[in-house]
């Protein structure tokens, strides 16, 4: 047998990069688990079906439009010039992946990337919108997802957009910065995952007449606590082949990213367990779980540029963070988000962008070969930072609602009130999860 | 309906000042000072929209 030849120095990126990405459908796979943890037994079955549907929809959307739309640096892309300034908005690229050499060139890994992470930011929606979205609903709103508003948005930070170009032709920073995906990814689906929990209402029984919500809890923690750990593996794998592919950063500080998001993840929980501790004397699993993704979600914005230190004061301010997010929307604003993905990915995601603002001079030395002066970069990185938020609460946020809201008048996304007392599990797939336990409730009257 | 249309565009209203922020002021404080502005028509808009979906559901209840 011949030996293989051995990996050059020019083979290694593209490995690492090869290996970074296919550790995401980890990722996905345990946001699933977490959606499923998290909802009731009667609907369990319907919300890993929908998880499996929401994987499938969202690579075949993306691969019609999406990277056509989406772009990469150097690819063509549709141009607007404003006050002699360019303004790149959207990627020109041939639908299909049509062109692109599958052969591992940087273009052809981004592409595979985006394929793997556009499942991840569908699966956000899922966990809000929960126990009460029919499936063709779900698959149809997934479509518009993949299909538009994420490709959109990905390619103003990540396809050589005005957004990532803030810094080169304004001089804002080096430009939005967001390595892993926590705008394009995670605030994106957070923000969908709001709107979906908007347009469907709350579950049968989560409020009262007067308003009040109450507890309805999921019915399998150990599901929600595997899906954090496996989330922890797929999230290595995105911000690493993020760092490599969308922030140019070199291979070895593959393993700061690995630091930083474990630390992020690791602190997020930490904050989240003595918070519930004290407040409801014992730690609540499902909202540390909630602090665990938060610390992921958060860390992916900034993972190859702050120091570990920082990694760890950002996963400690929003695993606090959620804990708070998660009963001030369902008391205060009447969202009912059975997973908490709303807190989790927009909220998280948002101050995670936020930080990187905060340590500029860390992303400047990181950036150093973009070959823009230092002494200009601490001044905007902030600003360049808060333009991208306002983009996805200004831009983003309305344009999902309106797409989804349309979608509802065309496609009722709801299941019929009396079907969904029954489960989702009955209505959609016409059995339940657990067919060998079922629950009477006279069994308990009796004793 | 009409509290929950103003939301919908005030967000873009903030994003939009933002923008012009961005593309007509040199001043860095300046820009700075609108783009806070833009923020808080941003969130402006987001409370309304969320106040008309609570309103909504009260009176569907």
């Amino acid at each position: 047998m011949t030996p293989l030849p051995p990996l050059s120095a020019s083979d290694l990126p593209p490995a690492i990069c090869l290996f970074a990405l296919l550790l995401i459908p980890l990722a996905v796979a345990g946001l699933a688990f977490v959606n499923a943890g998290l909802s009731r037994s009667r609907s369990a079955a319907h919300t890993m079906m929908a998880a499996l549907c929401v994987v499938g929809v969202a690579a075949v959307a993306y691969f019609i439009t999406g990277f056509a739309w989406q772009g990469y640096p150097g690819l063509p892309s549709h141009t607007l010039v404003v006050y002699g300034k360019e303004w790149s908005w959207l990627g020109a690229g041939r639908y299909f992946l049509g062109g692109l050499p599958l052969e591992g060139s940087t273009v052809s890994l981004a592409a595979l990337s985006q394929l793997l992470s556009v499942g991840l930011a569908a699966m956000i929606p899922l966990g809000a919108a929960g126990e009460r979205w029919r499936l063709r609903a779900c698959c149809l709103s997934t479509a518009l997802l993949a299909g538009f508003t994420y490709p959109l948005f990905a390619h103003w930070v990540w396809g050589g957009g005005w957004l990532a170009r803030l810094g080169a032709s304004y001089g804002v920073g080096l430009g939005f910065l967001d390595v892993g995906g926590s705008a394009t990814i995670q605030v994106v689906g957070g923000l969908t995952a709001m709107s979906l929990a908007w347009l469907l209402g709350p579950r049968r029984g989560k409020y009262n007449l007067e308003g009040m919500p109450a507890a309805l809890p999921g019915h399998n923690i150990v599901l929600v606590l595997f899906g954090c750990i496996l989330a922890l593996v797929g999230w290595m794998g995105l911000n690493a082949a993020g760092a490599i592919l969308f922030a140019g950063v070199l291979p070895g500080r593959v393993v700061l990213v690995g630091i930083n998001t474990l630390l992020s993840a690791g602190a997020a929980l930490l904050a989240a367990l003595g918070i519930t501790r004290l407040r409801f004397g014992k730690p609540d699993a499902s909202l540390c779980a909630n602090g665990w993704v938060s610390g992921l979600a958060a860390s992916s914005a900034g993972c190859a540029f702050v120091p570990p230190a920082a990694a760890l004061l950002i996963g400690l301010v929003v695993g606090a963070l959620v804990t708070y997010t998660v009963a001030w929307l369902e008391a205060q604003w009447g969202l009912d988000d059975p997973a908490g993905a709303i807190s989790v990915h927009a909220f998280g995601g948002i101050w995670g962008i936020l930080a990187v603002g905060l340590f500029p001079r860390a992303a400047a030395t990181a950036m150093a070969h973009t070959g823009i002066p230092p002494a200009v970069i601490p001044s905007g990185q902030m600003l360049a930072q808060i333009i991208g938020v306002a983009t996805l609460v200004g831009f983003v946020l309305p344009l999902t609602y309106s797409l989804n809201w349309l979608l509802n008048r065309i496609c009722p996304q709801r299941i019929p009130p009396e079907e969904e007392r029954q489960g989702a599990d009955l209505y959609e797939l016409g059995a339940g999860a657990y067919p060998e336990f079922m629950t009477h409730t006279d069994e308990f009257t009796q004793w | 309906m009409g509290m929950k249309i103003t939301g919908l565009l005030l967000m873009p209203a903030g994003w939009f000042i933002e923008l012009a922020a961005l593309v007509l002021l040199r001043n860095f404080s300046v820009q700075c000072a609108f783009s806070a502005a833009g923020i808080g028509v941003e969130i402006l808009g987001l409370v309304l929209l969320a106040r008309s979906h609570r309103g909504a559901r009260r009176e569907s209840e």
